[in-house]
């Protein structure tokens, strides 16, 4: 079954929407966000810090094929189990402002699941830069990956 | 009704995704456009609408016909712009959800 990750980015909008739907049920896709060793796993990340709960900071560190790390972090502001997160967002060493994302877990029937992230910038330039980012900064080694997972399913 | 169209929102329907991949072959009358759908003639001539007012397709005049063309250079604009953005996340979610389907036979 396919399916697909789905991004609105609505012309002259400081947000952007994410929307997917999973294979799972909700309880196991929140899991996804709140277990330190299943975070690395699919962000490709270390996780250094993750406090699940209102105020708690989180530091995850992400290295690129040449070796650099890329650090970001923030604070969770909502935390409730199963439906959602509301946190800060910040690309430390980058001068790109802080975002504000909000994600929205809900079970669409017991053994599936969609997640909706609603990500607010400082402004529509920002937006637009971040959008362009995985491609313009070859930072898009996730987007490799899937290339060659994807060409050997074939 | 609203003229300001969202390029992203036009391509969002799959309706509009079969249109333009049909007008990617050849420009197209919007009869012959509706001849392949089952829908109904002026709900096509709204997609056709939203997708010139997009700039998605371009119309031409041609003696007492109007062909709609595809406009290829704000297609390859709008499909490089999202496009690596979305890829990204939807190779962590396919992780994501490949990993957590472990847990679930458990």
């Amino acid at each position: 079954m396919e399916r697909k990750t789905r991004i609105h980015a609505e012309d002259g909008k400081q947000e952007i929407i994410i929307t997917r739907e999973f294979d799972l049920p909700v309880d196991l896709l929140f899991r996804a966000y709140i277990e330190p060793e299943i975070v690395e796993q699919w962000m490709g990340t270390k996780v250094h810090q993750l406090e699940n709960r209102p105020q708690g900071a989180y530091r995850f560190v992400t290295t690129d094929p040449k070796g650099n790390e890329h650090p970001f972090c923030g604070v969770i502001h909502e935390f409730v189990t199963d439906e959602k997160i509301t946190r800060t967002f910040e690309m430390e060493g980058t001068p790109f402002p802080v975002q504000l994302e909000y994600l929205q877990f809900e079970a669409v029937t017991t053994e599936t699941s969609r997640l909706v992230m609603q990500v607010v910038y400082k402004s529509v330039a920002v937006r637009d830069q971040i959008l362009q980012l995985p491609f313009a900064q070859g930072i898009n080694w996730a987007h490799n990956r899937l290339e060659e997972i994807v060409n050997k399913l074939k | 009704m609203n003229l300001r169209r969202d390029v992203f929102q036009a391509i969002a329907d799959p309706t509009r995704r079969a249109i333009l991949i049909l007008v990617a072959t050849q420009a197209m009358t919007a009869g012959a456009i509706a001849a392949n759908f089952d829908t109904a003639r002026p709900t096509v001539s709204k997609h056709l609408q939203i997708l010139t007012e997009c700039e998605l397709l371009t119309q031409q005049q041609s003696g007492r016909e109007i062909y709609y063309h595809i406009n290829g250079r704000k297609m390859k604009e709008v499909a490089d712009f999202i496009e690596p953005f979305r890829q990204m996340w939807d190779d962590r979610f396919n992780k994501l959800e490949t990993i957590m389907k472990q847990y679930k036979t458990k």
